[in-house]
This record gives C-alpha cells, sequence and structure tokens, in this order.
C-alpha cells in the first residue's frame, strides 16, 4: 500500500506577516519559510500508518522553486521513503496544483492521498477537494481519525454538527484536521540520512500539465488596524455606546 | 558559519523540544531547586541531541561543531539560564575528552550511556579553593596498585546531586614540582564508596539547576578509569574548555533577545508621565545598541566556530567569546531591568530571572579575567606572569 502525501513550503506560522507596499502580495524576503502545519499532521499520519503496518511505502510531493526541496528533506526526515520534486517557479494556482498532483498520484499508483485541509499561506482549502474531483476519487475532508484497512479507510471527520464517520473506497482522498494527530520531533539522525534520501525533480511538462491562470490577485492588503477605543465609566454607558453603534 | 537545512531543522526541533518539554516546567523545577536530569537528558538522548559532534562508534553523530553550536543556541529559548547550562555539561564540558582520548573501555561505559542519555555526567574540576585557576586543586589521586585512591573535595558541581558519574580532575603527581604535569582526568562513578554529595548548594541564580559540594573520601576508582595519559589532565582539560566557552557564548544569544523582547513589550504598555516608557528615545536607542550587541556576540560565536571547525588554533576567539557574552549578559539585564522599574525586581518577570541566571556567565567556564588573561597572553600582551 503506498501513500503520497504532498507537502507545501509557506511562511513560517510564528512570522509576523507585512503586507508588500505595492500590494501585490506579502513580504518573503529573509523570512522563515516551513512545512504547512496541516500538512505536517498529514505527514504524521502517514508515518504512523506506515509504523503499525499499514502503508509499506510515502511518497511525499510538493510544487514549487528549488527552496522547496528543503521541505521535502523535512518531510523525508519525518520518515517519507522518497520525495518528488514539481519543480516550478512562480505563482502556482489551486486548480494546477490539484492537476499535477492528480497527475502524480496516478503515475505512482498511490493507494491514498493525505494533504493538509489547507495551506496557511492562501488557506484557499481547495486541492485536496479538486484533487478528488479531478481523478474522480472518493474524499473525506478535515480528518480527525483515520483507519486503514486493505481496501478501505474509514476517516472520523469534524463537522458543525459534531463528529461523522465515512467509509471510503481505496484509492481515497484525505485532507487532514489540526486535532488528528501531533506531529513528532524530529530526531537528529533522521534530519541527516534524510539528505541521504531519494528525491526525483520532474516538471508540469512531463506530467502532461498547464499552468491555469483563472484566478488575478487584483490586491494584497493588511488588516484594518484597530483604532484607538473609548474609555466608558459606567455600565449603563457601555450599553448606550454599544446601542449607539447597533451592537445591541 | 553556514546555517543549512540541516542547522536549521536540528534548531527546529531543539526549540520545540525545549519549549515544549522543558519551559512548562521551569518554575516548579525552579522553585525545587532540581531539574528531572534523567528523565529529560533520555528524551533528549532519543532525538539524537546529546552526541551531535560526538563519534558515530559512540552512538553520535560525528557531525561537526557548527551543529553543536546551533543546538546551543536553540537551549536560549529556555525561560531559565539553569537548564542549557544544566545540558550542556551533559554535552560540552564533561564529555569532550572522554571522546577524544578515552579509552575503548571508558567509552563503552560511560560516553555512550551519556550520549544515548541513560547516564547524567558532571565536571569536577573547580574546588572550594581552586576555580579559574585549574592547576590550583588540591584533590590527589594516589595510584595503590590497579586503583586510584582520590581524596579531596570538587566544589560548584553542576549536576552534582544526581549525576552518575563525573569527569574529575585530580593531581596524580607531585603538583609542587610540576603545576601543569601533574594533573589527570579520571572518571569517577559517584555511587563509589566515599563519595559525599548530600550537600545542595544554595545559589543566587540557576536554581533549576542542581549544584553539589562533593567530598571524597579515600574513593577507589581502577586505574582504567583514568581518561588518556596520566599527567595530561590539565592540557585535556583547557582542551576541553574550548567546547565549554563557545557553547556558554552561544546559549544564551537566545535568552538575551528573549529579554530585549519581553523589555520592549513592557515598556510599550508601561505608562509614565503621561506616554509608554517605550516612547522615550533614551530607551529607545538603549535597546536597539543592545540589539545590536547581541547581533555582534552572535557573529563573533560564529566566527570562533568557524575556526574551531576549521581546526585552525580557535582558544583566542572561544575565549573573547566567552567573555563578551558574559559581560553583553551582566549589561544587557541590567539595562533591561532598570526600564522594568519595579516590576523588573520581581520575581515573575523574564529579566529578573535572566539577571540573576546570566550573571555566572562571567563566572563559571573561566572567570572573565581568566578569558581576559588567556587574550593578553595570545595577542602577546603579557603571558610572562611567573609559571603558573
Amino acid at each position: 500500500m503506498k501513500a503520497l502525501v504532498s507537502v507545501k513550503r509557506v511562511v513560517d506560522y510564528n512570522v509576523r506577516i507585512q503586507v508588500k507596499p505595492d500590494g501585490s502580495g506579502v513580504v518573503t524576503d529573509g523570512v522563515k519559510f516551513s512545512m504547512n502545519p496541516f500538512d505536517e499532521i498529514a505527514m504524521e499520519e502517514a508515518v504512523r500508518l506506515k509504523e503499525k503496518g499499514k502503508i509499506t511505502e510515502i511518497i511525499a510531493v510538493t510544487i514549487g522553486g528549488a527552496k522547496c526541496e528543503e521541505t521535502l528533506r523535512t518531510a523525508l526526515a519525518f520518515g517519507a521513503d522518497r520525495a518528488v520534486h514539481v519543480k516550478e517557479e512562480g505563482d502556482i494556482q489551486p486548480l494546477t496544483a490539484a492537476k499535477a498532483l492528480a497527475a502524480v498520484f496516478k503515475k505512482e499508483g498511490a493507494n491514498l492521498f493525505l494533504l493538509g485541509k489547507q495551506a496557511i499561506d492562501d488557506d484557499a482549502n481547495q486541492t485536496g477537494q479538486m484533487v478528488a474531483a479531478l481523478l474522480d476519487l472518493p474524499q473525506a475532508t478535515f480528518a480527525s481519525k483515520v483507519e486503514l484497512e486493505a481496501a478501505k479507510v474509514t476517516v472520523t471527520r469534524e463537522v458543525d454538527a459534531g463528529l461523522e464517520t465515512l467509509e471510503l473506497d481505496l484509492p481515497a482522498i484525505v485532507t487532514t484536521d489540526l486535532r488528528l494527530n501531533e506531529p513528532r520531533y524530529l530526531k537528529l539522525p533522521d534530519i541527516m540520512k534524510a539528505k541521504k534520501k531519494p528525491l526525483e525533480a520532474i516538471s508540469f511538462e512531463s506530467l502532461g500539465v498547464t499552468a491555469a491562470a483563472g484566478l488575478k490577485t487584483a490586491k494584497v492588503s493588511a488588516p484594518p488596524k484597530r483604532s484607538k477605543g473609548v474609555m466608558v465609566k459606567t455600565v449603563d454607558e457601555l450599553v448606550s455606546a454599544l446601542k449607539a453603534k447597533g451592537l445591541v | 558559519m553556514n546555517f543549512t537545512h540541516e542547522h536549521q531543522s536540528l534548531y527546529d526541533t531543539t526549540k520545540k523540544f525545549v519549549e515544549t518539554e522543558i519551559n512548562p516546567h521551569v518554575v516548579e523545577w525552579e522553585e525545587a531547586g532540581l531539574w528531572p536530569a534523567h528523565e529529560v537528558l533520555k528524551k533528549m538522548g532519543d532525538l539524537g541531541l546529546l552526541g551531535i559532534s560526538k563519534p558515530e562508534a559512540v552512538g553520535g553523530l560525528g557531525l561537526d561543531y557548527s551543529y553543536q553550536v546551533a543546538f546551543a543556541e536553540a537551549l536560549g529559548f529556555c525561560t531559565c539560564g539553569g537548564l542549557p547550562m544544566a545540558i550542556g555539561v551533559q554535552t560540552d564540558m564533561a564529555t569532550p575528552a572522554l571522546a577524544r582520548f578515552g579509552s575503548d573501555y571508558l567509552k563503552e561505559n560511560f560516553l555512550k550511556p551519556a550520549i544515548s542519555g541513560d547516564q547524567v555526567a558532571a565536571i569536577a574540576v573547580s574546588e572550594p579553593g581552586a576555580g579559574s585557576d585549574v592547576a590550583g586543586i588540591k584533590t590527589v589521586a594516589r595510584r595503590v596498585g590497579d586503583e586510584y585512591v582520590i581524596s579531596g573535595s570538587k566544589m560548584w558541581i553542576t549536576n552534582g546531586t544526581q549525576a552518575d558519574w563525573a569527569c574529575l580532575l585530580a593531581n596524580t603527581g607531585d603538583a609542587g614540582a610540576d603545576r601543569h604535569g601533574s594533573k589527570s582526568l579520571i572518571v569517577v562513578p559517584l555511587d563509589a564508596k566515599g563519595v559525599d554529595r548530600k550537600t545542595k548548594l544554595d545559589k543566587l541564580g540557576q536554581r533549576s539547576s542542581d549544584t553539589a559540594l562533593i567530598f571524597l573520601d579515600d574513593v577507589r576508582v581502577p586505574v582504567r578509569n583514568l581518561i588518556g595519559e596520566e599527567g595530561k589532565g590539565f592540557v585535556y582539560q583547557m582542551q576541553q574548555f574550548q567546547e565549554e566557552r563557545l557553547f556558554l557564548s552561544a546559549s544564551i544569544i537566545a535568552a538575551m533577545e528573549r529579554v530585549l523582547d519581553d523589555t520592549a513589550a513592557y515598556t510599550r504598555q508601561r505608562q509614565a508621565f503621561g506616554q509608554s516608557v517605550l516612547d522615550n528615545q533614551y530607551v529607545q536607542f538603549r535597546l536597539s545598541e543592545l540589539k545590536t550587541e547581541v547581533e555582534a556576540l552572535r557573529a563573533l560565536t560564529y566566527r570562533a566556530t568557524d575556526e574551531l571547525v576549521a581546526g585552525r588554533e580557535a582558544s583566542l576567539l572561544c575565549s573573547m567569546a566567552k567573555l563578551k557574552s558574559g559581560r553583553l549578559a551582566r549589561e544587557l539585564t541590567d539595562a533591561c531591568l532598570q526600564f522594568w522599574g519595579g516590576q523588573g525586581y520581581m520575581c515573575e518577570s523574564s529579566v529578573s530571572q535572566f539577571y540573576r541566571d546570566l550573571r555566572l556567565h562571567s563566572i563559571g567556564g573561566g572567570a572573565d579575567e581568566v578569558m581576559l588573561g588567556i587574550i593578553s597572553k595570545r595577542l602577546g600582551y603579557g603571558g610572562k606572569r611567573k609559571a603558573g
């Protein structure tokens, strides 16, 4: 049983994001990048399934420029057996990413595709769903529990009303939510071993994918600054102030 | 120093470990005056963090010392100074000479378990009558048959109340005739008969790290516990100090940055005379200056690391980094505490924690004055002091 896990290189969650003065995006120069935390969870889940003997091979995949190799090395340190780097510079939109990932999934003949429910940079929350649609495969999103059998996967997912349990025939796409697991510490010996694990670089062209440009970023702007508050002396004053603003 | 992806990953793992496994317990351990060394070190050993630059044959990773510096720097995210110090004793103070000169027997029985985190190590050099003046130690190891019989006392021994063994410096020859050539490093199991380490010392800071006064009364240790050759102990120890000093410098950089960040945050919200304290240009300039100093210390530490990694004589730069880090820690914590005012004098503030904890850095691992002595000698300004 083969699992494919996609991992995205994003600005680290600890970084205070700054918008570029021209509004074309956010500042990425000299900023720390790391693996999308939701993808870390997907990676951790794959490794746990492998440790339980449910999976025999884990393939990590990413799309992006040369620097993304680091994210793949991190995935290899987690426990991926090998990595595929779809090496493409520039902005990659969700549909293009989904097409490329679907092509890799098919090419590898994987049974399970695990990925984060969304990436913390654009929060698009589309890739997993689109991969499933493109491949016409079952999907379970926002997984908080994953149980893998020989031909099916049982996924518990968090929905507004509570927990929903789905049973999917393999191959299937599963996107991971925050409470699925807690990613492990990377061990130093594994970090060093990851350097020597196989990493293959391919292109959109070799996958038969052309970059779609359906979306255009019009403008990126910072959230409005909070204006200075007003001090009120009494509860009555507070209530009338809230009423004046139409908040109560 | 080139921070590769692997350096960064090691740094991230260490930082995450510190923030998850250590920091939530710091207040409790500070109050207890003790940290669970065996438990914490075992977890670190499992992650491969205790033998970064030790040979692979003994369970280490065999990486160059720049990785160890990345590790030390990440340990600086501890919310106290005691833990990085106590961990550093295990990785960089008690074990370098053992790794370099120890016999296969010693490596198998003491170094390997220290790297896996199964044993806790201590370094026993200082004595009540000799700290930075290493050659002035009085502890004697007499050779009787195939044993050393050790008598004396060792002071300020980090991890001393719970360590399994100590790398101990003793006089095996006539110290009167040859101050330097009379010393040897010996591995002493601390459960040996005649070892008394009941005295836990009460310190100004670094309270979570236990520190002992150890008495040795005719402690018998097999001769095979000798590290390297007899009479070379002083030289081995001086060599071992390079790692120790570099580790110490790197391990407090992040702590100083934490104090600066916390000070900016506190003074930003603290109102005085109709504005926030940080609105005073004097405060802004002072913090900016100190941040610049910290970056300069980091650059110096990295440069010393490069020299050490390249195999060049690094004692000048290591001593400079050690001197600068201890002095800057004092200057920075003192300046910041002043900006905090009364709240800075409270134990709950990070600035008072590090004001106390980092004060040790101008004393331990060779005092500032010893560093200045080494630097003066290396630069040719002095060094013709009386033979000693």
